[in-house]
């Protein structure tokens, strides 16, 4: 690897017979082999950098993403890490704190207008940005919902609570489906906080108290948290919804094949879904449960590292990286939502019009970060747990206090994680 | 002997030092790292120092409590009861801040039982590792003689002259060959809930009287189906070595049986089982510890759930260790499972010692 850019950069030089020196920046990126153009088009923008001035040479290091983490947290042992990082939103608070980024130094001005999604900030400084977000959706057909006479809701008007559960009690009892509402409880890990930790807000709880990021206590395991465990509870007891043993084939293929009637799911299997149903598919915003419907906020960005050499050089990059058309060049490779609102509007999928339109809105309307903490790693792990446990029939106050005192012992046990 | 070891011996030292130099960093080291990050509060990634905090991280794991509650009682001091079922207060009013009962605070219910009117409580600080190591204990308890036994027994069969026994050998080797991940995702299909292999046959042989079990997903089942599968891949490599043991009994003691008029179980009983005796003690011995690792299977099919059922003690470790980050907690985990399967091997070695 080493040697082969060694070689192209040496010849690149031979060939343009100038002798400037250019510095050379590392970067690690999570999407090696990735299923669609989002490794081509990071190629491209790196190519198109280096081209573009003389001062800089960006080379690239790919990686699988199952092990990117792994890496990253290897190297940062070792002291060993690249000048630009690529980092998961919600655990760039981790890595800021723990002391492997550094403040990339750009001006608020920058992100002016942009979705918070792809916005990473701790301690008031942005130490991370990215090309697109996600967004979650409930996804049906119109026909499904004319046939049981329920009421398409739209952003101005989503569901209440008491809504959503009538209409799921009417598909149910039709006895038409496998399942009424499909979670996603195969999708184990990061899917769980991301896309039902909203919910939980929706009632009026979160992970952890945002106030103080000290303790989960009362917002956790308060009345909204107990009321938001006992629905979701309901919904595997009561036949809603294909609990935790759920396959994940059945997971990837059960709406389209009719199992399902509803499916919460992201805009990155809206296309799918657009093609199997054509104009009956339906993108509908999360039920309010009280507090406004919520979504989760999220995406994948790059900063500059705190063993960077060259800061000002991964910044160059990073200015260059983000502008609108590789905004929009990442959204038609890749199906996800650009940054911002004039790149969307060149989009294929998200222009005026387009099939996956209503996902922006739902980002712009709705997207919430997940808990802006160094302990959401830890947060993220027990809050999984315990929804698998309270939909597998436990005690849901006893459950919540459980996780309440976990994520209470673990930000103690690191000194409250630097807030 | 000592000193046959030390003198003039240096090209035997030299030899032998990359293996136990190895051995030294691979496996002692980090043995005495682990023992020392138990005693600390350290983290995997983290800006602060690192600091002793003696045996917290035990009390942390280890801490139990034994609570009677009392039943609420209405004015005249009966007990309430409801649907036939005695009313008791919320065990959380007690363990969630009340000044009353220091020592129950953050602690969870275990076990509980009736006795009388009252119902007592074992409440843990650590629910989860408690649920660990009665699950790791019963998977020992269970699979250590049963795939002994069945090993045992498949030895005796292909340890036949007929003609194509090596293919019978070769079909129940065969799941040791298979990586025990690629086992267990297999296994998640063979148990999948509706209608996967299991659920299929089972109704196919009962004309359709069996109702489908989700066998992962019921905390009754999940950790017998987790046994099932790991008894069926373990069991070839056990009955290679059983194998192994039987070839070496003389022929001419089963000759000098059968002449004496011994029937099958007879010799059995007194040439082969006693012909077999260091074998068995090293069976013995490698299942139990292999048992105590139990760790890929769970990893992949369970991952502990449903509600704790399939937690065991490796598992607990590498989730607290990588997944939250807490090197010291995942540490003290590897330390006491050190310590149960140091005892249970001298209990072994005892049990199983030559009596002269």
């Amino acid at each position: 690897m080493k040697m082969g850019v060694t070689f192209a950069a040496l010849s690149a030089v031979g060939l343009a017979g100038a002798a400037s020196a250019q510095t050379e920046l590392s970067l690690w990126y999570h999407g090696a082999g990735s299923a669609n153009a989002e490794e081509a088009t990071m190629l491209e923008v790196i190519e198109e950098f280096n081209a573009s001035q003389s001062d800089w040479v960006v080379t690239i290091e790919s990686f699988p993403p199952i092990a990117y983490n792994d890496a990253v947290d290897a190297a940062a042992l070792a002291g060993d890490l690249p000048d630009i990082l690529d980092v998961d939103g919600p655990v760039m608070p981790g890595w800021a704190w723990a002391g492997y980024m550094q403040p990339l130094g750009i001006d608020e001005g920058f992100v002016e207008g942009w979705l918070p999604g792809p916005i990473g900030r701790w301690n008031g400084e942005i130490y991370s940005v990215g090309f697109w977000d996600a967004a979650v959706a409930m996804t049906t057909r119109r026909s499904t919902l004319e046939k049981y006479d329920i009421r398409v809701p739209t952003l101005d008007a989503p569901w209440t609570g008491d809504e959503f559960m009538e209409a799921l009690t009417k598909i149910r009892d039709s006895g038409d489906f496998d399942y009424a509402f499909d979670p996603g409880m195969a999708w184990t890990g990061e899917w769980y906080p991301y896309a039902f930790s909203p919910f939980l807000q929706s009632f009026g709880g979160d992970i952890v108290d945002r106030a103080t990021y000290q303790t989960a206590e009362g917002v956790l395991n308060g009345d909204a948290a107990i009321a938001f465990g006992e629905w979701w509870q309901s919904l595997f007891t009561e036949g809603f919804a294909p609990g935790t043993s759920q396959d994940g084939a059945a997971r990837e293929t059960g709406l389209l094949n009719g199992n399902y009637a509803i499916q919460w799911n992201g805009n990155w299997a809206a296309l799918p879904a657009v093609e199997a149903f054509g104009d009956d598919v339906l993108f509908l915003p999360a039920p309010d449960f009280g507090n406004g419907p919520k979504i989760g906020a999220a995406s994948w960005q790059l900063g500059i590292s705190a063993t960077s050499e060259h800061p000002d050089g991964g910044r160059a990059f990073i200015e260059f990286a983000m502008q609108d058309k590789y905004f929009a060049k990442f959204s038609d490779g890749t199906g996800l939502i650009p940054s911002t609102a004039s790149a969307a509007a060149d989009t294929a999928n998200y222009k005026e019009g387009g099939p996956m339109e209503v996902f922006y809105a739902l980002s712009e309307a709705q997207a919430v970060l997940r808990p802006v903490t160094p302990g959401y790693r830890v947060q993220a792990l027990v809050f999984e747990k315990a929804l698998a446990d309270i939909a597998n029939g436990a005690d849901v106050a006893d459950t919540l206090d459980a996780a309440v005192d976990e994520i209470g012992a673990d930000i103690e046990a690191n000194g409250g994680y630097g807030h | 002997m000592a000193s046959k070891l030390t003198r003039s011996n240096r090209a035997g030292w030299l030899m032998a030092l990359p293996g136990t130099g190895l051995i030294a960093l691979f496996i002692i080291l980090p043995f005495f790292l682990a023992f020392a990050y138990s005693l600390t509060n350290q983290r995997l990634a983290s800006p602060n120092p690192t600091e002793y905090v003696g045996f917290e991280n035990y009390r942390e794991l280890l801490g139990l409590a034994v609570f009677t509650l009392e039943p609420e009682r209405d004015e005249a001091g009966n007990a309430v009861v409801e649907d036939g079922e005695i009313q008791y207060p919320r065990l959380r009013s007690f363990t969630r801040n009340n000044p009353d009962y220091p020592n129950l605070q953050g602690k969870r219910e275990w076990i509980s039982w009736q006795s009388g009117e009252n119902r007592t409580v074992i409440l843990a600080s650590d629910v989860v590792f408690m649920k660990a190591l009665v699950n790791t204990f019963t998977f020992v308890l269970i699979v250590a003689p049963v795939q002994a036994g069945l090993a045992l027994g498949l030895a005796l069969l292909i340890n036949q002259k007929l003609r194509g026994i090596s293919f019978f050998r070769a079909v129940y080797f065969m799941p040791v060959v298979v990586s025990i991940v690629v086992v267990s995702l297999l296994w998640r299909f063979i148990y999948s809930p509706g209608d996967g292999l299991l659920n299929n046959i089972l109704t196919g042989l009962t004309f359709g009287a069996f109702e489908p079990r989700d066998w992962l997903g019921d905390p009754s089942t999940a950790l017998g189906a987790i046994m099932a599968m790991s008894v069926w891949q373990g069991v070839g490599f056990h009955m290679v070595i059983w194998l192994a043991g039987l070839q070496t009994i003389s022929p001419t003691l089963y000759e000098a049986a059968s002449i004496e008029g011994a029937n099958k179980w007879q010799t059995f009983r007194y040439v082969t089982w006693p012909g077999l005796r260091n074998t068995a003690v090293l069976i013995l011995i490698v299942i139990t510890m292999q048992a105590f690792a139990l760790f890929a299977q769970i990893d992949v099919m369970t991952r502990g759930g449903p509600l704790d059922s399939t937690q065991v003690l490796v598992f607990q470790a590498v989730e607290r260790g990588f997944g939250k980050q807490d090197i010291s907690g995942g540490s003290t985990i590897s330390v006491i499972l050190f310590l149960i399967v140091l005892c249970i091997s001298f209990i072994q070695r005892y049990l199983t010692r030559e009596r002269t």
